[in-house]
């Protein structure tokens, strides 16, 4: 398989313009004879259904949840990114872009993160016009903040609800194309297969998380927005329903997974407090543009934070990074509070956790100011720790926060199955191997207002508009195999919960393939893993039926898929001898411990082919070519 | 190993959950033991822990919302001791942590109780009314694409604050479980407020209100007699202001209705 990125020719700054003066229309009439699916309704999902909606295209939104506003997206917290130069401090398009490449260890795709960097700016209109209510200044106009790994203010921000505001934006549009019929919304359903009709995408077979009804839903194309894969480590910042399952489906049905070892852990969350913790929760970024992250110079030093003088503290990220300081990007700031940790200076109880200090702060621009800047956090904060972080420093310790790879997309963002695009967290294509903090948000929007309307008429326009019956056997083949599998885990009748499986696994992904991996490790892993499947299959324990709300069930079908989606994950990182952004192989680094990349050997996209459950995937290279942007060692110091 | 007390004790409490299978069926309150629950646990976490000790004991385990556990989703809920999201002021279920109770306790956990809001299993209800009050016209009616540039209308910083504080709302719902009336009146006001606050917004001020109040009534939410126990047991701090506003927009759109 030859993978065509399908790259526009031309210079950067011009591919987008002429990519859609070349993609075929639909007219306005012969859109209403299109159906589209799309799965998730975050803000990749929310945004395309309400966009192609308006176009005239007949949508099908579905979620999990009970309300397509509750998707995950809602919990981002610190910002979006647009070139906009409100603050006059020499951003641009081009910044924006050769930010996010560098940022992204020079694993991403220049003419996709060109395109993001470009419609980055009508972003913030369209959200501005939705009435989303972002930080404004005294004079009126909008305000800004800083972000890691940039050294402008581009980042728009709502307090600390910036995902939540954007997310009831996009919400708003939605609701107004359910209200006029133009979508048709399916809220507690999940996606549990594609349905394929002469190599094309032509629908999705779903199970009703109430009534358990399992059903067919027929389309000329589908988008999965369906976000990440982060909850294989079982503990992370994801919401708890958070799931691979519709991609990895698409993935069993053809569909390539791309860089599946690209994982962000990010620096600033609440630190673990015991076995029984269910999620974990992140403190903003923006919070390193006034906390001063440190531990104490001594190892051993168990004094509380008040009592360690000024000069017995490191502030190691100032340190080691004066140019970048707090706000170096996050594989970086993370990789070095683990290592601070390794060495012995870890704080609190289980020493797995640094300081994130805002007394200096308070001291220099008085205590209103941070309450107005942070209170969200601040309050959040205390509820979950019991302490209060105006007083003290906050512990803080990195967790697993989003995932950079995803199904493999063109630049159209299809996928290698045709009519099945990916967009948002989904996808693999913006971020290499680290993402920027506030890009997510602008990557979901941008996919779905921006990118995806115009692409996928590009492929409808060349595709009859004759619908498919779900009585067509694709269909009633797709739904006999979902039957089979619910069956199956309903009928394993074992011992051990599905949680127990999960924790398990989760385990085994951070301690072999997290912040730190190795070749033996991950062999390890990769064994380890397959036992724990083995076992899962032999001897997990679901009560109840199919036909009920069976949250035990729902939960089962998610953990088998991570269950292998985690051995993938290892391959990649296995496959993968360098280390670049937040995949970090510890026999591949500088004697500074920063990350060492191999450009001559691993500048590609490694995209993975399913051949089967226990069978070894076959690996496609996706050669990536940087005619823009010099490679470098990257430097934040 | 707690993060921050390592004083604290693991407590047993007594939980009297509300089972019921389905929709159709009739429920109960079951009572459970429950042992070794730190303090630092989240409430939920708590419940997982008794789903856990359930599931090994070949027993349906109980049906809760939940999803991103920080607070911001809106999909959690739970009467706990005869309060919305239970004893801490401004919280979320999610949010509610262990230490706010003690060992030795009884603890009542109910779903929202309103008629709008059916019971699907246990402690899940149906609250898709709260969105056909969005669909019935909140938002502003602007197509992707087109827009002006977004510093073209300048907006007081108060004001932005204020639409701001309204539309932070997480449509959980319990304004409506804590009125004696079920009224969605808080609810509804916090979108109308927003939008009727924002320039943007003030195009379609009056249909707006007018259609996302008619809608409301025809959900059967009940009506409004500004007791403000919605506000007191918001988790996001929803101000009564809002409904207010409302009010007041509502009185304005009938003296000059367009749609007459």
């Amino acid at each position: 398989m030859i993978l065509d990125s399908k790259i526009p020719e031309g210079p950067l700054a011009e591919k987008w313009e002429k990519h859609k003066f070349n993609v075929k229309l639909v007219n306005p009439a012969n859109k209403r004879k299109y159906d589209i699916i799309v799965v998730g309704t975050g803000l990749a999902g929310a945004s395309a259904a309400a966009t192609l909606a308006e176009l005239g295209y007949n949508v099908k939104a579905f979620c999990y949840q009970d309300s397509p506003r509750r998707a995950h997206s809602i919990a981002a917290q610190g910002g979006i990114n647009a070139a906009k130069n409100y603050q006059n401090d020499g951003d641009s398009v081009y910044r924006l872009f050769y930010d996010t490449i560098k940022g992204g260890d020079y694993r991403a795709r220049e003419a996709n993160v060109y395109r993001l960097a470009q419609v980055s700016v009508n972003i913030i209109d369209q959200c501005v016009a939705q009435g989303v209510p972002f930080a404004r200044e005294y004079g009126g106009l909008l305000a800004n903040r800083s972000f890691g790994g940039a050294q402008v203010s581009r980042t728009f921000y709502a307090r600390g609800q910036t995902g939540q505001q954007l997310l009831l934006g996009a919400y708003s549009a939605l609701n107004r194309q359910i209200a006029y019929g133009k979508v048709k919304m399916y809220p507690r359903t999940e996606m549990l297969d594609l349905v394929m009709v002469d190599g094309q995408a032509r629908g999705i077979v779903t199970r009703h998380l109430v009534t358990g009804k399992i059903e067919s839903h027929s389309a000329h194309a589908v988008i999965l927005a369906t976000g990440g894969y982060g909850n294989v480590f079982y503990l992370s910042t994801n919401a708890m329903g958070s799931n691979a399952t519709a991609a990895w489906r698409a993935y069993k049905k053809g569909a390539l997974f791309a860089n599946p070892c690209f994982t962000q852990i990010h620096p600033t969350c609440i630190p673990v407090s015991g076995g029984y913790q269910s999620k974990l929760t992140l403190m903003s970024e923006s919070l390193r543009n006034d906390g001063r992250v440190w531990v104490p110079k001594a190892v051993g030093d168990n004094r509380a934070p008040q009592d360690i003088p000024e000069d017995e503290r490191d502030y190691f990220l100032e340190r080691k990074y004066p140019s970048f300081g707090n706000l170096v990007p996050r594989d970086v700031a993370s990789r070095n509070a683990k290592l601070a940790c390794d060495e012995g200076r870890g704080v609190g109880t289980t020493k797995l956790a640094v300081y994130l200090d805002f007394a200096d702060v308070i001291k220099r621009d008085g205590l209103n100011t941070v309450v107005q800047k942070y209170g969200n956090l601040f309050d959040m904060y205390a509820k979950i720790t019991g302490e209060n972080p105006y007083e003290q420093p906050m512990r803080i310790y990195p967790a697993v926060h989003y995932t950079m790879g995803g199904l493999w997309v063109d630049y159209n963002l299809m996928t290698t199955i045709p009519g099945l695009y990916a967009t948002g967290e989904c996808n693999f294509s913006d971020h290499g191997a680290n993402r920027l903090g506030a890009s997510a948000l602008m990557q979901g929007l941008a996919d779905g207002y921006f990118v995806i309307p115009y692409t996928i008429g590009d492929y409808l326009a060349q595709n009859p508009t004759a619908r498919i019956e779900t009585s067509h056997p694709a269909f009633k083949e797709a739904e006999a195999a979902v039957q089979t599998e619910v069956n199956r885990l309903l009928n394993v009748n074992g011992t051990r919960t599905v949680d127990d499986f999960h924790k398990a696994l989760g385990l085994l992904m951070w301690d072999y393939c997290g912040m730190a991996r190795n070749a033996e490790g991950l062999q390890y892993a990769k064994q380890e893993i397959r036992k724990l499947r083995d076992e899962f299959w032999r001897d997990v324990k679901i009560l109840g039926v199919n036909e009920e709300l069976n949250v035990t069930l729902e939960k089962a079908g998610r953990v088998a898929d991570f269950l292998e989606l985690g051995e993938l994950m290892v391959d990649d990182a296995l496959n993968r001898n360098e280390s670049c952004g937040g995949h970090f192989r510890e026999e591949y680094q500088t004697p500074e411990n920063e990350a060492l990349r191999d450009d001559e050997n691993y500048t590609y996209v490694a995209a993975w082919q399913y051949t089967g459950t226990n069978q070894q995937p076959v690996l496609h290279k996706e050669e990536l070519k940087f005619e823009n942007v010099k490679l470098t060692q990257r430097s934040y110091k | 190993m707690a993060g921050n007390n390592p004083n604290s004790k693991p407590m047993n409490l007594t939980l009297k959950v509300w089972r019921q299978k389905n929709s159709q069926a009739t429920g109960k309150l079951e009572t459970y033991n429950i042992k070794n629950i730190s303090p630092e646990m989240s409430f939920l976490e708590m419940m997982d822990v008794l789903n856990e000790d359930l599931l090994l004991q070949g027993i349906d385990p109980v049906a809760f919302d939940h999803d991103c556990r920080e607070g911001i989703c809106g999909m959690c809920s739970l009467y706990i001791n005869g309060r919305a999201h239970g004893p801490e002021r401004g919280t979320t279920t999610c949010q509610l942590h262990m230490r706010k109770f003690s060992d030795g306790d009884t603890i009542t956990i109910e779903p929202w109780r309103a008629g709008p809001f059916p019971i699907l299993k246990d402690l899940c209800t149906d609250r898709s009314a709260l969105d056909r009050i969005q669909q019935a016209g909140g938002y502003i009616s602007v197509n992707t694409g087109g827009v002006p540039d977004a510093n073209e209308i300048p907006i007081p910083k108060s004001i932005a604050d204020k639409a701001f504080d309204a539309a932070t709302c997480i449509q959980c719902g319990a304004c409506v479980a804590a009125c004696k009336n079920g009224s969605a009146m808080l609810f509804t006001s916090a979108k109308v407020s927003q939008l009727a606050l924002l320039p943007q917004g003030k195009v379609e001020r009056k249909t707006r209100v007018e259609n996302m109040v008619a809608q409301m009534d025809k959900e059967g939410f009940g009506a409004c007699t500004n007791i403000g126990s919605c506000a007191a047991e918001c988790p996001v701090g929803i101000s009564l202001e809002n409904i207010a506003m409302l009010n007041r927009e509502y009185i304005n759109a009938s003296f000059t209705s367009e749609n007459v």
